[in-house]
């Protein structure tokens, strides 16, 4: 099996900012992100040889993002993978491009939640299961599901296992502070985080990201081709994905204190981009913290912290804009906020500045190699994407 | 002789104390406590409760029939004695029957299966009865009505009380009643209802069967009588001839409520439970009517005393200490609507729902023939070895379980939240995720163990959806 290290590069990418875009339709977010994609490749939009379009909820086919961008009879891909669904979308691109198949490929997910007039995430029942059976499913109340069982794994008391995870908060929410594109920018505090309402016990406000509209494009090149850009291309070290089988909802050998996916995912990566000591060679990470507990676990998970232990890393501001392992630079879903389909987008979006050293207030020092962990789906039952990626090739 | 070979009751876990309602409303306080279906019980879902207490998985698979009754059935066109039986896991050929129109209908049915079983038509047939009555807000049945199941078992092997006797007298007055049109149930001006309706017609029927069957209010150790409250419960049965403190202890009122249909035979368990060999019993139902069973116990009463009757489900309960939890669970004021996609986004469609509820109805899934590895839902492929279509069907539903996980959801649409979703795992393998009923949200631990009960998820396009939940395991 071939490795795609080293032969797709990111040339361009946007954002828009995040949150609750009352003004803005889904077309209008499209449009500012690839343009700023664009843009930022100093390409032109006719450059685009095939386009991967990442949404859960936005519609069917590739035509919701041709009609604004006004692609014209090239191939559009409508890519789905609930909330890994941004990242998704990279993945088609960069195969499509390491394949031959197009040189100059655009990536883009988008999502336009608030316009449901609900808090969460809309709830479509699937035509093909027993769906109907399992009426209180809400993503809190499945990952709040997470948090129980790594408490009761490793001996949390409801009060330990709320402040650690109030940490998580309170850099993220810092994180957020200093990201104009983020959703929420205001700091809180320790005390804020472990106080808030509970949304599904033990997790409560603040353990919980928020939903928001967004959109967030990359265009992606050959490797080879990329210097004729930009002097900084971003070069895809690995693009791993793990589909669990839901075999944590039927097995009593998950413990609901970890995410099998993330490990697997995570280790599939590190071996495609060589990566020996995640926690060393690893600069910069976004990882898909929808609630506390996640981002809690993933850093179990991924190796950056050990098993059962990373109670003490999160204690010691590891993962904080000045620790070792700076994760969730941007503010993480908790801050820039999620709407579904452009997340995976959005966190390489990040990598990528920080790679480039254009993170602004939030620049961590001389990062080399990012990763983005991107989840869809739940505890016991998720479909996980790693993707590694460099500012330099080899 | 045809007699019961088995009873199980059912009691909800929740109580009412009436002085809590008579606080809601500001009205004079009546003693004692009633009790209340839960937001996610119905008839159907109770007479399922009652009737496992009464059997066991492998009793119920050779049952002849199972006969429904209840004034309150969930579906007016649609029978809940083959959903009941679909769950318990009847024989196909099992005769199914819904009785309802009258407060008798639990003792038509009973009548109705010791004659198929007398005559030797069926072999045993099972008979469960519940209601969930509702009374108007601030009125007489509110503060009286409680809600319960009974089931029987009806058979001439292994009976523990022979049916000696029975007799009956229709009554017809508008004393009380509920037409097609009502929520609540109407009554007339008090003391003619007392004195025509319920007062006339036990007389009556009580007196004439007595006098058919030769016997006299001193040949019976007990009493087991339907009754709107404890005051006319006491009247009738001084009325009649017998001793109220030793013949007729008051069993339903000041613990249950007056439970409609399924009085007389949960009455009949709190008697049976216990009872001595060699006793007499005298049962009498009403509604429009009476219908009047003298029973005579056998040595196999002594065995049953373990049996889930009246004590055992009394003995396990939750109070409500706050009334407005009832007028939300039986939906009698709207309440803000969640910020939540609309329920009818999940409504079962009538093919799903039949083509699961042979699996689902029962809880079962599957285990692998070639690694043994029990799981739910029905998986085709193993979870753990991939064999192809090599298992046979696991029913989960009476397997003791364990709580592995848990959420209390604060965001979920329901009408008693939390909602809290379990990760449950059985011992014997096998794990499902579902919702804990019947459970104070604070009690709940990691490792607390848990049983499955049948309930109603929702209601929805004209739909019940049924399915399972978990509670604590009651003592």
């Amino acid at each position: 099996m071939e490795s795609i290290k080293d032969k797709v590069a990111i040339i361009g990418m946007g954002c828009v900012k995040f949150g609750e875009n009352w003004g803005k339709s889904l077309e209008d977010m499209i449009i500012e992100a690839a343009y700023e994609a664009y843009e930022d490749a100093g390409i032109d939009p006719k450059d685009i040889q095939a386009a991967w379009w990442g949404t859960c909820f936005a519609g069917h086919t590739g035509q919701i993002m041709a009609s604004p961008l006004k692609l014209k009879y090239i191939p559009v891909t409508h890519v789905e993978n609930a909330c890994a669904t941004g990242s998704e979308a990279i993945r088609g691109a960069c195969y499509a491009v390491a394949s031959g198949a197009a040189d100059i490929v655009l990536a883009l997910g988008a999502e336009k939640l608030k316009d449901t007039g609900f808090m969460g995430l809309p709830q479509t029942r699937p035509i093909a299961t027993w769906s109907y059976r399992l009426t209180s499913q809400t993503p809190p109340a499945v990952f709040a599901m997470l948090a129980t069982g790594y408490f009761a794994k490793y001996g949390l008391s409801h009060e330990e296992g709320k402040k650690i995870l109030a940490h998580i908060a309170v850099k993220n929410h810092y994180n957020g502070s200093l990201n104009p594109k983020a959703h929420f920018q205001k700091e809180i505090t320790l005390e804020q985080a472990i106080k808030a309402p509970m949304i599904a016990y033990p997790l409560g406000l603040y353990d919980s990201c928020g939903v928001s509209d967004g959109a967030a494009a990359a265009i992606i090149c050959r490797a080879d081709m990329a210097k004729k850009f930009r002097a900084d291309p971003i070069y895809i070290k690995s693009m791993q994905i793990a589909q669990g089988p839901r075999e944590g909802w039927l097995s009593q050998k998950y413990d609901f204190a970890h995410v099998e996916e993330t490990w697997r995912g995570g280790n599939a990566a590190y071996k495609e981009a060589g990566i020996k000591n995640p926690r060393k060679e690893i600069n910069i990470a976004e990882v898909h913290d929808c609630f506390g507990i996640t981002e809690l676990t993933i850093m179990e998970d991924l190796q950056f912290s050990p098993r059962g232990m990373v109670k003490e890393d999160v204690l010691a501001g590891t993962f904080t804009l000045k620790g070792d392992l700076p994760v969730n630079t941007d503010g993480g879903l908790k801050c820039f906020g999620h709407p579904i389909g452009a997340t995976g987008l959005r966190m390489q979006y990040e990598v990528y500045k920080q790679l480039q050293g254009k993170a602004g207030p939030r620049q961590i020092k001389n990062p080399r190699i990012g990763l983005t962990h991107n989840q869809g789906g739940e505890p016991g039952a998720a479909t996980v994407s790693v993707l590694i990626t460099g500012n330099e090739l080899g | 002789m045809a007699g019961i070979v088995s009873y199980g009751a059912y009691i909800p876990f929740f109580r009412l104390s009436r002085s809590e309602i008579a606080k809601a409303w500001g009205i004079a306080i009546q003693p004692g406590e009633k009790a209340v279906a839960n937001y996610d019980e119905d008839s159907l879902t109770m007479a399922v409760a009652a009737a496992m207490n009464c059997v066991s998985a492998s009793e119920a698979a050779k049952i002849g029939g199972l006969y429904f009754a209840s004034t309150t059935a969930p579906y007016k066109e649609k029978q809940c004695a083959a959903t009941i039986a679909t769950v318990l896991g009847l024989p196909k050929d099992a005769v199914t029957m819904d009785f309802g129109g009258s407060l008798r209908c639990g003792s038509n049915a009973l009548k109705s299966a010791v004659d198929a079983v007398e005559s030797g038509a069926l072999t045993s047939v099972m008979v469960c009865v519940a209601d969930t009555r509702m009374g108007y807000p601030m009125g007489p049945g509110e503060m009286s009505f409680g809600d319960g199941a009974a089931a029987l078992l009806i058979g001439k092997q292994g009976v523990m009380a022979e049916i000696t006797n029975f007799s009956s007298r229709y009554h017809d007055i508008q004393d009380i009643w509920r037409s097609d049109r009502d929520q609540f149930v109407r009554s007339a001006e008090d003391r003619f209802a007392q004195d025509e309706g319920y007062t006339t017609a036990m007389t009556e029927t009580v007196s004439a069967f007595l006098k058919k069957a030769g016997l006299t209010p001193k040949d019976f150790a007990r009493i087991a009588i339907s009754s709107p409250n404890a005051r006319q419960h006491s009247a009738i049965a001084q009325k009649l001839g017998f001793d109220v403190k030793v013949q007729a202890p008051d069993i339903m009122h000041s613990q249950i409520g007056d439970t409609g249909s399924a009085m007389s035979i949960m009455s009949l368990i709190g008697v049976l439970e216990d009872a001595n060999p060699g006793e007499m019993v005298l049962m009498a139902s009403y509604g429009n009517g009476s219908d009047v069973f003298a029973l005579k116990t056998t040595g196999q009463i002594v065995e049953a005393r373990n049996k889930k009757g009246i004590k055992k489900n009394l003995a396990f309960k939750g109070m409500i200490n706050n009334y407005s939890k009832i007028l939300r669970w039986r939906e009698l004021v709207q309440t803000q609507p969640a910020q939540r996609p609309p329920i009818e986004e999940r409504q079962p469609t009538p093919s799903a729902q039949w083509r699961d509820l042979q699996w689902d109805g029962r809880l079962t899934g599957t285990k692998c023939l070639k690694c043994g590895t029990p799981q739910y839902p029905k998986q085709r492929v193993c979870i753990e070895c991939e064999a192809k279509d090599q298992y046979e069907p696991y029913t989960f539903f009476d397997k003791p379980a364990k709580v592995f996980s848990f959420s209390h959801d604060y965001v979920m649409q329901t009408v008693d939240p939390p909602v809290t979703v379990t990760i449950v795992n059985f011992e014997g393998g096998g794990r499902i995720m579902c919702d804990m009923t019947d459970r104070e949200p604070d009690s709940i631990k990691v490792g607390l163990p848990l049983e499955m009960t049948f309930r109603r998820l929702y209601y929805v396009g004209g739909i019940y959806n049924y399915w399972w939940k978990c509670r604590p395991v009651r003592a």
